[in-house]
């Protein structure tokens, strides 16, 4: 097997095989939109141009037109139409394909799974028959979709496709990589440009990152590059022109019902990849494996039909050990190196019936062995019970209290002549506690055991012996071993508390790290796939999170990716978010899921649900990490409330920019109804004065009534766009006050205004217009609300910290309870013979104007004499108190 | 046979040129039209208007550019009419040298005030009135006395200051800024609160009513503006419609 001479038979058998077959070339892309489809069309029409039978067995084209322009002039096999549940699916026709005899068909998307019904359940299987046929094969496919890729290429994506083509497919044809650059393709999906299935869009933000890309490019480029080195290597070894190639490797992997098998499985792979070694992969059948679990045999019939996909030759063993068994196997299959999870035993178990890797490395001699992590179900905090009932410790600390007894008895066999029998036995105290207290319980009675033992055979007569003659010293034998029992109890119970500080340390750690992680997302699609991907790690579980939607719960993050969920899980996330109830596995609803789900609340109640499974099926949650899930779920749910937040103030703006248009439109619509107006009064004033008449005095009194609405309206408009352009300046209020009672005193007519300001109320900072547009709309609803006849008062107060400038009617005033609802836009009250005419729209402006200049309004009913009473309430901060100096006035 | 004058109406609406045009033909003055800035300086400069009355919203120029230019090419009195929310334009026509504005929708009557007063303004220009009578009040500005119901006055030197400035343009329009920086020369910044506490004590010395203030009228944002009499009677008008 050494001899570089020497033809390799399964090299050459592989060539021979060639030699009758079609070929297959693979156009590998890194990602979808890289141009595949259209590298193999644009191939494919140059071969039929140099004379080749071509034609076309199925080509996607997502309906972009670059595409079907390309399929022009091609032969076009049509495809065969399968009924599926009702719907029509057109699948490549291989039969049609195999009858037409081309010399070369181009079938796209390698990877596909055909509609059920088909010959093959598998698109790729449909090419093989069709190589077999002698018929050479075109064909496209992803880096994602190859078999021994598939999980790295989820790791770092978070996707998961579920379609893969075997690695042997990929290591018969030609390659070529179809490559764009990163920067490229992500303007070409911005472009539209790439067909991208509508139940894989929520992925895509992630998926198409440019450093996903980058990593997915490079994996097709490194893939390529290999199965040119292996078609070199087979031609090489099939012609047995070179001398050196690392003949001999051969690789086995063992496998056990863990999940993690799967991992050893693919790292196997991708070992013998790197080494073009043949593998193996084999499971070691011993006592144990009859007390497997349904479960558990799934996952080995599993892991094994994995390795099979990847190429590995199988086998079962039956042996009394696991080591026995592979010592055995290794010797047939001649492997050289082995891949091995590392044990997740306890060291006791180990103990009992030893280590496997140990046992492997002393038992089999040139044999490499790699030990790869495994899956620890014990990481994790862990209950105060469980670490109490853990007491046995290390072998070192029997160890050690052998020492100290035999160090103790030295001593004692020394003092013997000076001191008393009894107090002997006081001296093994010290070994007995110091065991206890270091070492735990087990250790501390093993300590306590040896100590009495030690004791009657040095120095209890007779001595030598084990015998007890006196029964005093029965009692000294028993103080020791109470002593041991009590010191340990101590001990443990402050080492539990010290090892549950620690945990609870590493909890907090744990959290804080979510905490960061959370914060770090900038989107909730992000942060849906961090909590999916922290809590997986924390808790050791599979993840999904699911948030509401109209078709029932949604699936909207995973961690590992996974696309599916069954009805009873569906049934159990629905119930979880109207319920606000955990359900599933380890709940007491809904059992039969294997996930658990566990509501997300939030402030603004159950966002969605966090669903949790363990790989093998297990329950999900060990009733010690429920606090620290609570914990993470309380972090989830406060990172959900900032987001939404977030997202609230972003609307917000879109609401403010709309309200922004919405007055622009009123108000230019103001602007084109006050022109005509604003001539129509003034023509009136013009035709009083020419031509007296009531009718006359009726369209003025109309038009001005038109005039004031439009004004109101535009001045509403002004409010609520916001930024009322203010002009303040220092304001005499007895001036403002003037100006409005002037203004509005056709509305007042058969009301006298009284104005009681006190004479020195100081001057103001205030947008003297916005002012005297909220005096003259509370003069103007006074004079409407007020019993015909009364007075109006207009009353300016001097308060310690303010100034009020009050507007009083004698009338009906405002119903009660409505005093804070009067301000409001087009509020009229009903109820009450309020309902006069107005546009509601007057004490709306009289608030939106008061506010924008740091005014507050107040509305209250004055008792004496009854009627409504507006305040305007001027801040301190806007009164002038300083006044000038004399000299300067 | 009386001389009628003649005033510029410009402004871009034919409706309110119309309605201008009747009221000033009313009150026997006679009236030129123009729709635009253009056809305004054409006016301008063959019609030689006594009076204009500017609208400031012209299609083909800012009619706060015509002002200066108003000023510059004639001695014609301005009166700035305009809609009422645009006070910070009103003091800039004014600040630039306009006379007088007018807010829309005005009553003809008060328009018709306006342009009496401004003819007014125009006649003693040069000679200054000396003697001013609002309400019960008279002002000598020769004598530099005021009187309230016969009775003398006392005023401090910026109270009478104020005044003066008022009753040099009766029942015209004087700008804080005009006003200021006449009473206090030498101060490069103005502060309107001083000048608000002079006229509130100066409208406790001459109104009656201080509380009701109808001598010195306030105009929001603008300045102030004396009511005057004109044969015997107050001019009474709006304070402002702003």
């Amino acid at each position: 097997m050494n001899d570089p001479d020497r033809r390799d038979p399964e090299a050459f058998l592989r060539q021979a095989a060639q030699e009758g077959r079609g070929r297959l070339k693979i156009f590998l892309g890194a990602a979808p939109g890289v141009g595949k489809t259209y590298e193999m069309l644009t191939d494919g029409m140059q071969r039929r141009k140099a004379g080749i039978d071509v034609v076309v067995g199925v080509v996607e084209t997502h309906g972009r037109k670059e595409t079907e322009a390309l399929l022009v002039g091609h032969e076009i096999i049509p495809r065969r139409s399968i009924d599926h549940m009702g719907h029509r699916l057109g699948e490549m026709d291989i039969d049609a394909i195999l009858e037409r005899r081309p010399a070369l068909v181009l079938v796209d998307e390698l990877a596909h799974t055909n509609a059920t019904g088909s010959r093959h359940p598998k698109r790729y299987q449909d090419v093989e028959e069709l190589l077999d046929a002698g018929i050479d094969v075109y064909s496209t496919v992803n880096i994602q979709h190859v078999e021994s890729l598939n999980d790295v290429v989820a790791s770092f994506t978070r996707v998961r496709v579920r379609e893969t083509v075997p690695d042997s497919i990929l290591e018969m044809a030609e390659i070529e990589v179809v490559d764009i650059p990163p920067d490229e393709l992500i303007e070409r999906l911005k472009d539209g440009k790439v067909y991208i299935p509508q139940e894989a869009t929520r992925a895509l933000g992630h998926f198409f990152s440019k450093s996903n890309l980058t990593a997915l490019r490079e994996m097709a480029l490194r893939r390529a590059a290999q199965a040119v080195d292996a078609q070199m290597l087979d031609y090489v070894r099939a012609h047995a022109l070179a001398g050196s190639f690392a003949a001999g490797e051969r690789i086995l992997v063992a496998i056990s019902e863990v999940p993690s098998a799967q991992g050893l499985v693919r790292a196997a792979k991708r070992l013998a990849d790197a080494l073009k070694a043949p593998w193996a992969a084999v499971h070691i059948e011993t006592q144990r494996s009859l007390a497997f679990t349904a479960q558990e045999r799934e996952q080995l019939a599993d892991t094994m039909a994995l390795a099979s996909r990847l190429g590995a030759t199988t086998a079962t063993i039956s042996a009394p050990s696991v080591v026995e068994g592979l010592r055995h196997y290794l010797g047939d299959a001649r492997a050289t190196q082995i891949v091995i999870g590392k044990s997740t035993r306890s060291w006791w178990f180990e103990l009992r019936h030893g280590s496997v890797v140990d046992k492997l490395v002393r038992e089999v001699g040139d044999v490499a062995i790699h030990v790869l992590p495994g899956d620890d179900p014990g990481r994790g905090p862990r209950s105060l019970a469980q670490m109490v009932g853990q007491g046995w410790g290390q072998p070192i600390d029997y160890v050690w209290s052998t020492l100290m007894i035999m160090g103790m008895t030295a001593l004692g066999r020394l003092l013997i002549e000076i001191i008393d029998l009894g107090n002997i036995a006081l001296l093994y105290l010290i070994p007995v506690m110091f065991a206890a207290a270091s070492f735990g319980l087990r250790a501390g009675l093993f300590s306590g055991l040896l100590s009495s033992l030690a004791y009657n055979f040095f120095f209890l007569p007779p001595t030598g012996t084990l015998t007890v003659n006196n029964p005093e010293n029965v009692i000294s034998i028993l103080v020791l071993l109470g002593v041991a029992i009590v010191t340990s109890q101590f001990a443990a119970r402050v080492r539990a508390q010290a090892d549950l500080a620690q945990s609870s340390a590493r909890q907090n750690a744990a959290l804080a790290g979510f905490s960061r992680q959370l914060t770090a997302s900038a989107s909730q699609e992000e942060l849906m796939q961090t909590i999916c991907a922290e809590v997986s790690r924390l808790l050791s579980v599979r993840t999904v999170l699911l948030l509401p939607s109209r078709d029932g719960p949604e699936l909207r993050a995973a961690f590992p990716p996974e696309d599916r969920l069954e009805q009873i899980e569906r049934a159990a996330a629905q119930w979880a978010m109207d319920n606000e109830q955990p359900a599933g596995r380890g709940s007491s609803t809904l059992t039969a899921s294997d996930w658990l789900f566990h509501p997300l609340r939030t402030t603004r109640g159950v966002l969605g649900v966090l669903g949790l499974a363990r790989e093998d099926a297990g329950a999900p949650l060990r009733s010690d990490q429920i606090p620290l899930l609570m914990s993470l779920l309380d972090q989830a749910s406060i990172a959900f409330d900032r987001m939404a937040l977030e997202e609230e103030m972003l609307d917000a703006r879109q609401i403010r920019e709309r309200d922004r248009l919405r007055s622009a439109l009123l108000s230019s619509v103001s602007h084109d109804l006050r022109t005509p107006l604003t001539t129509i009064i003034s023509a009136m004033h013009e035709l009083k004065r020419q031509h007296p008449s009531e009718l006359v005095d009726t369209v003025d009194a109309e038009a001005q009534r038109l005039n004031r609405f439009v004004a109101n309206l535009l001045d509403m408009a002004r409010v609520e766009a916001g930024a009322l352009p203010l002009k303040v300046e220092p304001t005499d209020l007895f001036d403002a006050v003037a100006g409005a009672v002037h203004d509005t005193r056709k509305s007042l007519i058969g009301h006298e205004v009284k104005v009681d300001i006190l004479p020195d109320i100081p001057l103001v900072r205030v947008d003297p217009t916005l002012l005297h547009h909220c005096l003259i709309n509370l003069l103007d609803n006074a004079g409407r609300y007020g019993d015909p006849g009364t007075p109006v008062i207009v009353r300016g107060r001097r308060l310690p910290d303010a100034i009020t400038l009050s507007v009083l009617d004698e009338g009906p005033g405002i119903p009660s309870g409505a005093e804070s609802r009067v301000f409001d836009t087009f509020t009229r009250l009903e109820g009450s013979d309020r309902v006069k005419h107005g546009t509601g729209l007057g004490l709306a402006i009289v608030k939106g104007f008061a506010e924008a200049m740091g005014l507050s309004v107040s509305a209250t009913n004055n008792p004496d004499p009854f009627g409504a009473c507006f305040t305007i309430i001027i801040p301190h901060a806007l009164i002038i108190t300083e006044l000038p100096h004399e000299d300067i006035i | 046979m009386k001389i009628r004058h003649k005033v510029l109406i410009v402004d871009d609406e034919p409706h309110i040129r119309k309605l201008i045009q009747v009221a000033l033909s009313r009150a026997d003055y006679a009236t030129v039209e123009a729709e635009n800035a253009r056809e305004a300086l054409e006016m301008l400069q063959n019609e030689r208007p006594d009076i204009s009355l500017l609208d400031l919203g012209l299609p083909d120029r800012d009619g706060l550019e015509l002002v200066p230019l108003f000023k510059q090419q004639s001695d014609t009195t301005l009166i700035i009419v305009s809609a009422r929310d645009a006070t910070d334009q009103k003091v800039t026509a004014l600040d630039l040298g306009a006379d007088d504005y007018l807010t829309k929708p005005f009553d003809t009557e008060e328009l018709l005030a306006r342009v009496r007063v401004a003819l007014r303004n125009r006649m003693t220009k040069d000679g200054g009135m000396a003697l001013v009578r609002a309400g019960d009040v008279e002002i000598d500005l020769l004598a530099r006395t005021v009187l309230k119901a016969g009775k003398e006055v006392h005023l401090t030197p910026k109270e009478y200051a104020v005044l003066v400035q008022l009753a040099k343009f009766p029942g015209r329009v004087i700008t804080h800024e005009q006003i200021m920086a006449h009473v206090w020369p030498n101060e490069r910044e103005h502060h309107v609160e001083y000048l608000r506490v002079l006229v509130r004590t100066l409208r406790q010395k001459l109104e009656t009513d201080p509380q009701r203030p109808r001598i010195i009228g306030n105009e929001l944002g603008i300045g102030y503006r004396l009511r005057f009499n004109v044969e015997g009677e107050t001019e009474e008008f709006a304070p402002s419609d702003a």
